[in-house]
C-alpha cells in the first residue's frame, strides 16, 4: 500500500493588513491603565486596612507586645487581654469543619459531575448552591433549636461512649461548644466546597476521561486516574475557599460555640472564636485599651487568614509541581 | 514483542501465513452496493476465505433523536488496516466509537443493531469495560495523562486492568520501541507526558494502547493534530502494527487512507456508500459519490 506522499498544492493567500494601527493603540493604552487602576485598588484597600487596624490596636500592641498572642487571660475588668483562646477557637473550629466537610463535599461533587443521571444533576446542583445562599443567622437559629440539642442528647453521648478514651471526647455534654460550632461550620462550607469542586471536575477535558475509558477503566478508575489528578490543584483551591469562609464566619458560630475564652482539649467544651469575640464585645468595650485589644484580635484574624491562605497556596504550587514532574 | 505474555502469539504467526497466502486480489466486503462489475463479484467470492475480526450488522447510532449512523453493515478483516473515509459529519468517528462501546459514554447517545467481535455480539449484554480492554482506541487529540510520567503513561492501561507486570522497565522499553519513541525519551522516562511534542505524545498514546495488548486498535483521526513529519511517523507505525493487530483508522485525509490501509469504506451522511480494497477503490470507484469525493469534488 505504499504510495508516494502527495501533498496538494495550497494556494498562498496574502493576509490583508488593513486594520489601522494608531487607533487600536490608544484604546489599548487606556484599557491597560484602567484595568491596572482597578487592580491597584485591591492592593491599596488591603494595605489601608492593615494600616488602619495596626493604628487602632496600637495601644494594645504597646501594652502587651508579643504577650498578647500567647496569653490566655481575657479579663476586661482588670484590663488583662490575651488572644490565645480566640486564636485556638478559630483555628480548631475551622479545621474541624474542614475535616467533616471535605470528604462529604468531594463526594457530592463527584456524584454531581460524574455519576448523577442528567435529570438529577441540575436540580441537585442548584439545591447545593442554594444552601450556600442561606444567611448564616438562619444556620445559627437552626443550630440553637435543632443541632445543639441533638448534639447534646445523641451525638456527644455516643462519641463519649465509643471514643471516650480520647481526650477530645471527654467531659460533660453541653450541646454548645467547639464540636457543635465545627459541625455548623462544616454544614455551611460544604455547599461552597462542593459547588466549586463540581465545577473543577466538570472542566476536566473529556479527552482524559476517554483516554482512561478507552483503556478499559471502570467509572471509578476513570475518576481516580484521569479526573481527580487533573483537577487536584482546583480541588485544593475549593478547600481554601471553604477554609476562608470557616475562618471568617461569625454569626452562626457565635450562636453555637458557647463563647467562653478557654482552651480545653475536649471538643464538647465551650470555646470562643476571634470573629465572635469582636462581634459580641465591641459594643460594650468602652475603655480605650479594651477597644484596642479587640482591634488587635481583628488584626490577628486578618493575619491568620492570610497565613493559612499562603500555606494553602504553597500547597497548590507543590501539588502542581508534582503533577508536572512526577516519577 | 509479546508484552504481557499471552499465549495467542503463536497462533497469530500461523494465521499470518495463512492470511497472506489467501490474500491475492480479494475483497472481504460481501454485499457491496453493486452488482455490475464482474471483477468485484469475483472479489466477493474470494473474500469468504478472509476472516472478519469484527463486523457490524445494521448498526444505527443516535444522539438524542438524530440518527448519525443509518444502518451500516461492515466486516472488518483480521490483521488488516481498514480506513474509514468521508466528509466531516458523515458519522465515521461515531461508527468506530460504537466498536468499543465508547459511543454510549456521551449523554443521550444510543445505538441499535449488532456489533460482533469474533462472532460474539458485544453491543449489549456484556460489560463495556471488558470490550474496551480487547478493542483499544487512539484518539484524535493526543491525550496522555497529564499528571503521569512517560513511564506511568505506558503502564497506565495495565495498572487499570489490574495487571502487575513482572518487569515493568523492559515492558515500557518494548512498548516505546514499537512506536519508535524509545530513543527520544529513554533518558527522561520520569518526565511528564506533556513535555513531549504533539507527535511524540500521540506515539506515547499508541504505546499506552499497545501495552495492554488489545486485539483491535481503533484510531480516530490519529494524525489530525500532527505536523506532516509526525504524521509520516505514525503512518509508518501503522504499517508495522498491521501484522499483529486489526486496525480501523478514521481519516479525512484520502492520501492517508491510500497510504496506510488495505481496505477502505466510504461513509456519507451516516450511510456506507462503498467499501472494498483500497487500491481498487481509489483507482476504480464503483459509485459516483465515491468518485466525486476521492477526486475532491466535494467534502
Amino acid at each position: 500500500m505504499a504510495q508516494p506522499v502527495q501533498s496538494p498544492s495550497v494556494p498562498v493567500s496574502r493576509a490583508p493588513s488593513k486594520r489601522a494601527r494608531g487607533e487600536g493603540n490608544v484604546g489599548d493604552a487606556v484599557f491597560r491603565w484602567l484595568t491596572a487602576a482597578f487592580a491597584a485598588t485591591v492592593v491599596v484597600t488591603l494595605l489601608a486596612m492593615a494600616a488602619e487596624m495596626v493604628g487602632a490596636s496600637w495601644l494594645s500592641i504597646r501594652e502587651f507586645g508579643a504577650e498578647f498572642i500567647v496569653s490566655r487571660d481575657w479579663n476586661p475588668v482588670t484590663e488583662e487581654f490575651g488572644a490565645l483562646p480566640f486564636i485556638y477557637g478559630t483555628v480548631v473550629s475551622s479545621l474541624l469543619a474542614l475535616a467533616i466537610s471535605v470528604p462529604i463535599s468531594f463526594g457530592v461533587a463527584i456524584f454531581l459531575s460524574e455519576m448523577a443521571p442528567d435529570w438529577l444533576r441540575n436540580p441537585l446542583g442548584f439545591l447545593v448552591e442554594l444552601l450556600a445562599a442561606v444567611p448564616s443567622v438562619v444556620y445559627g437559629l437552626w443550630g440553637i433549636f435543632a443541632l445543639a440539642p441533638w448534639m447534646r442528647d445523641t451525638v456527644e453521648p455516643a462519641l463519649r461512649e465509643h471514643l471516650g478514651f480520647l481526650p477530645f471526647f471527654q467531659g460533660p455534654n453541653q450541646g454548645y461548644g467547639m464540636l457543635t460550632g465545627g459541625v455548623v461550620l462544616a454544614i455551611m462550607i460544604t455547599p461552597t466546597i462542593s459547588s466549586v469542586s463540581r465545577e473543577v471536575l466538570r472542566v476536566v477535558p473529556r479527552t482524559f476521561r476517554e483516554a482512561a475509558l478507552g483503556l478499559g477503566a471502570t467509572r471509578w478508575e476513570t475518576i481516580a486516574t484521569a479526573v481527580i489528578p487533573v483537577a487536584r490543584s482546583g480541588l485544593v483551591g475549593a478547600v481554601i475557599l471553604g477554609l476562608g469562609r470557616a475562618l471568617g464566619e461569625t454569626m452562626a458560630i457565635t450562636m453555637l460555640i458557647g463563647n467562653r475564652p478557654e482552651i480545653d482539649v475536649s471538643l464538647f467544651a465551650p470555646a470562643y472564636t476571634m470573629a465572635s469575640v469582636i462581634a459580641n464585645e465591641f459594643t460594650e468595650a468602652t475603655e480605650d485599651l479594651y477597644l484596642a485589644a479587640l482591634a488587635e484580635i481583628g488584626l490577628l484574624l486578618f493575619l491568620v487568614t492570610v497565613l493559612l491562605n499562603v500555606l494553602a497556596r504553597l500547597l497548590v504550587w507543590r501539588v502542581q509541581a508534582q503533577g508536572g514532574a512526577a516519577t | 514483542m509479546d508484552l504481557v505474555g499471552r499465549p495467542a502469539d503463536a497462533g497469530r504467526v500461523a494465521f499470518e501465513r495463512e492470511a497472506s497466502s489467501s490474500r491475492a486480489p480479494s475483497a472481504p466486503f460481501a454485499g457491496a452496493p453493486n452488482g455490475e462489475h464482474a471483477q468485484s463479484d469475483a472479489d466477493a467470492v474470494a473474500s469468504r476465505a478472509q476472516t472478519s475480526k469484527m463486523r457490524t450488522e445494521e448498526l444505527r447510532a443516535f444522539f438524542g433523536r438524530s440518527e448519525v449512523i443509518r444502518g451500516i453493515t461492515l466486516p472488518i478483516p483480521e490483521k488488516k488496516v481498514t480506513a474509514i473515509i468521508g466528509p466531516s459529519g458523515c458519522g465515521k468517528s461515531t461508527f468506530i466509537r460504537c466498536l468499543n462501546r465508547m459511543h454510549e459514554v456521551v449523554p443521550g447517545a444510543r445505538s441499535t443493531g449488532k456489533v460482533l467481535l469474533d462472532g460474539q455480539e458485544i453491543s449489549r449484554g456484556v460489560d463495556p469495560v471488558r470490550i474496551r480492554r480487547r478493542v483499544g482506541m487512539v484518539f484524535q487529540k493526543p491525550n496522555p495523562f497529564p499528571t503521569m510520567s512517560i513511564r506511568d503513561n505506558v503502564l497506565a492501561g495495565l495498572r487499570l486492568n489490574g495487571l502487575r507486570p513482572k518487569d515493568p522497565a523492559s515492558l515500557v522499553e518494548s512498548a516505546l520501541r514499537r512506536v519508535a519513541l524509545w530513543d527520544e525519551v529513554k533518558d527522561g522516562l520520569g518526565r511528564s507526558g506533556l513535555s513531549l511534542s504533539g507527535g511524540q505524545q500521540q506515539r506515547l498514546c499508541i504505546a499506552r494502547t499497545l501495552a495492554t495488548e488489545p486485539e483491535v486498535i481503533l484510531m480516530d483521526e490519529p494524525c489530525s493534530a500532527l505536523d506532516p513529519i509526525a504524521t509520516a511517523r505514525v503512518e509508518e507505525l501503522i504499517h508495522e502494527l498491521q501484522s499483529s493487530y486489526t486496525i480501523v483508522i478514521v481519516t479525512h485525509n484520502m492520501q492517508q487512507a491510500a497510504r496506510v490501509s488495505d481496505y477502505t469504506a466510504f461513509f456519507y451522511m451516516g450511510e456506507l456508500i462503498e467499501h472494498g480494497r483500497t487500491d481498487a477503490m481509489f483507482t476504480r470507484p464503483r459509485q459516483q459519490k465515491t468518485e466525486d469525493y476521492i477526486t475532491g469534488r466535494f467534502g
